[in-house]
């Protein structure tokens, strides 16, 4: 995961490798990309092609099934920049970005703490991953049922003394926390592993030197750990306001947009499947992963991805 | 990723892109009735949108009748949970089976580009309901299996025992009933299933029985659908006061369709404006509830012109044939026997497409109270439909009454009539964009 493991233990790299023929070369050149070949395909079929087919969608008005299309230019782009109200539901984004954060910190904490000799470890790693297997859809059901009036909560809450008849997706406010709640429940074992995985590839013996340093554990984490994951943070950061800008799963399947829940995304499904509006939607869609891909670069230039260095 | 790469493969999609179009499409090709049943032959595919009719071997019992009148004919069923949307994919290909129901999606005009046509209007309304709607220049493209009609699926137990045994026919009387059934028996007056959201779009279909008017689709391409007085004001009025008076449940965002049709039946839920395909499901619950079918009622929307009740009977999804069949007759065939013959109609307790068949025995109570049925003309529903689509507002789609009810219940900033207004406002716009 990172360039630590490479430290001390590698072996000497061989001196003066003995002159190839030519054909041999060739050879050797074309192998990696004979292996490429296989995902190269898959990626183009399903990635780029239909971001492509996307792109060009953008420009026409089609409606998604009609066999008529029509080249409009940029109408689309205008259309969606003259009606600012298309973009108003980037505020509810603000919940899944704060949900993002307490994602992150409890993510982290965990994986430090799991990182050291803990009793049931692998226990412990197990519960907090098992979210991330469970299908979107499934989550969003359990989780109505939850969430219902003298539903789950509600009965854990009277178990300690709290009656409450609280609509939890009642009202915007508290239906954006629940919903985003629930998707700090979903992702926060896949942060989870991501930094449990880095911290677990810094050499053990850093450990040791800093125990025989007198150092404790939060001097450990401050100076060991944090550095030696800062590449894997800096891209889950990454993840996570990309992911919060483009939330859908969850609010789609619980409350289908309903009450101030409903998402860029879900306003782009709208446009395009209720509304047959394949073309502005796509646009929209263009615009969000141009929105994306400014905040990372934006990101990138603000923390830049130094090269980790511990040893 | 490596920049290169990026953009080496992404010109790659791009060149990929040119075979975006969709080539040339056969048009206006027609579906004819086969003349002697023993010589049609073929394998057809059905789609359907009633899995549970395809799972429980019910869709397989047509078949096998079918196949005592065109034993050549081997019918499959193809049951699609999703049906709109996994349809609309499909159509982008030639493979959408040989029978279908036209989706709403496919716009009027576009019928004959995807459909064989089953006859003129001219002969087919004689002996057939809604030819309207399915109609493109003077042919029929379609045909509903079975009739429709909106209305409120009641428990009449709970309503008798409140005391009330008249029909509501005003909206005033209507939420006076609902106060008087939460005040006595403690039921749940009213039942929006907004979780679920497609009941809430049922909503639209009071078009046309308020002021028995069987213009009122033309009426929405033309005019304001919540001018005062207009349909579907009326209706969003009702709804907002139900929700507003606190007639309806606690917490409609978590709420179960498929519980609330046992709860109906045993009397926690008294009232929900569905239809009249709803009975039989609710008759179902009943008696796997333990409790007794005949407890379901149905009774029409609280308004009356010249002092009759108007029901509107309309169409559910129309089957049609796909343009591309190589089984055409075949698929005719199926149609024709499956509306005519199969008795799916009076199995799901619906009114006959057929002009001159007798109404299903749960609606002898309309009968009864001689209740007027009336059939909308459709000449203008693509033209709505263009507009609804243009304005986003989407009067068949659940989102702007869940907002409604949101306003209702206060989780929404606003006023009815700003709310109501701003939608005119939507559409009367859209109107002008939508080449009317």
């Amino acid at each position: 995961m990172t360039d630590t493991t490479a430290g001390p233990a590698a072996p000497p790299v061989a001196a003066a490798p003995a002159p190839v023929p030519r054909r041999a070369r060739v050879r050797r050149g074309l192998t990696p990309w004979l292996f490429l070949l296989a995902p190269l395909a898959l990626l183009i079929t399903f990635t780029y092609a239909p971001v492509a087919n996307m792109v060009a969608y953008s420009f026409t008005d089609w409606d998604g099934v009609s066999p008529e299309l029509h080249y409009t230019g940029g109408h689309n782009y205008t259309e969606l920049f003259t009606r600012p109200e298309l973009f108003e539901v980037f505020f509810v984004s603000g919940y899944y970005l704060a949900a993002s954060a307490v994602q992150i910190a409890g993510a982290l904490c965990f994986a430090t703490v799991l990182s050291f000799d803990v009793r049931f470890r692998n226990f412990f790693k197990g519960v907090l991953f098992f979210p991330y297997l469970i299908n979107g859809v499934a989550i969003g059901f359990v989780f109505l049922y939850f969430f219902q009036d003298g539903g789950t909560l509600d009965s854990v809450l009277a178990l300690f003394g709290r009656h409450s008849s609280h609509a939890w997706l009642g009202t915007p406010v508290s239906a954006n926390t629940s919903l985003a709640g629930v998707s700090v429940w979903r992702y926060l074992g896949l942060n989870f592993v991501l930094f449990l995985g880095a911290i677990q590839s810094i050499p053990g013996e850093l450990y040791e030197a800093a125990e025989l340093d007198g150092a404790n554990r939060w001097q450990q984490f401050r100076h060991i750990i944090a550095p030696g994951i800062k590449p894997v943070l800096t891209l889950t950061v990454i993840l996570s306001v990309s992911g919060s800008l483009s939330a859908f799963e969850i609010p789609y399947i619980m409350t289908g947009g309903a009450t101030g829940t409903e998402t860029f995304v879900i306003q782009t499904v709208k446009l395009a499947f209720q509304f047959n509006k394949t073309g502005l939607a796509s646009a929209a869609a263009v615009v969000l992963l141009l929105i994306i891909l400014a905040v990372t670069w934006a990101q990138r230039r603000l923390v830049p991805d130094d090269r980790v260095d511990l040893v | 990723m490596n920049r290169r790469t990026f953009l080496a493969a992404t010109t790659a999609a791009l060149l990929l892109t040119g075979c975006t179009g969709t080539g040339g499409v056969s048009k206006g090709q027609d579906a004819e009735a086969p003349d002697d049943p023993a010589k049609v032959s073929g394998t057809i595919t059905v789609l359907t949108q009633r899995t549970d009719l395809v799972q429980d071997g019910t869709m397989k019992k047509y078949a096998a009748a079918f196949n005592r009148t065109y034993p050549k004919v081997k019918v499959e069923f193809q049951a699609l949970t999703d049906y709109e949307s996994e349809v609309k994919i499909r159509m982008n290909t030639e493979n959408y089976g040989d029978v279908l129901m036209i989706p709403g999606v496919i716009k009027k005009s576009d019928y004959p580009k995807f459909f064989a046509s089953l006859g003129t209007r001219a002969e087919r309304a004689e002996k057939y309901r809604f030819t309207d709607f399915t109609t493109v220049d003077g042919k029929v493209y379609g045909q509903s299996p079975i009739g429709v009609m909106p209305g409120f699926v009641y428990n009449k137990k709970v309503w008798e025992r409140t005391g009330i045994t008249e029909w509501p026919t005003t909206s005033a009387q209507f939420l006076a009933d609902l106060k008087a059934i939460k005040d006595r028996t403690g039921a749940t007056p009213y039942y929006t299933n907004f979780a679920a959201q497609w009941p809430l779009t049922s909503w639209t279909y009071v078009n046309g029985s308020v002021h028995c008017d069987t213009a009122a689709t033309t009426k929405l391409a033309d005019g304001d659908p919540w001018a005062r007085g207009a349909d579907l004001r009326v209706g969003d009025t009702l709804l907002y006061d139900i929700v507003r008076r606190g007639l309806a449940e606690k917490d409609p965002t978590t709420t179960n369709w498929e519980a609330s049709k046992a709860r109906l039946a045993k009397g926690e839920i008294a009232t929900q404006w569905l239809g009249t395909w709803a009975i039989i499901q609710f008759q179902d619950a009943a008696e796997k509830a333990g409790v007794d079918p005949g407890d379901i009622g149905f009774m029409p929307f609280p308004a009356q012109t010249d002092g009759t009740f108007c029901g509107v009977v309309g169409p559910d999804y129309n089957q049609a044939v796909n343009i591309h069949s190589r089984h055409k007759a075949a698929a005719r065939a199926w149609i024709d026997w499956f509306t005519d013959q199969s008795g799916y109609d009076k199995d799901n307790l619906a009114i006959s497409p057929l002009k001159d068949a007798p109404l299903p025995a749960v609606l002898t109570p309309y009968r009864d109270a001689g209740v007027k049925l009336i059939e909308l003309d459709d000449t203008a529903g693509a033209r709505v439909k263009l507009i609804d689509d243009e304005s986003e507002v989407g009067i068949y789609k659940p989102g702007y009454r869940q907002n409604l009810v949101d306003l209702a219940r206060g989780a929404r900033k606003g006023s009815l009539d700003g709310f109501l207004d701003d939608l005119g406002g939507k559409w009367t716009a859209a109107r002008k964009n939508a080449g009317s």
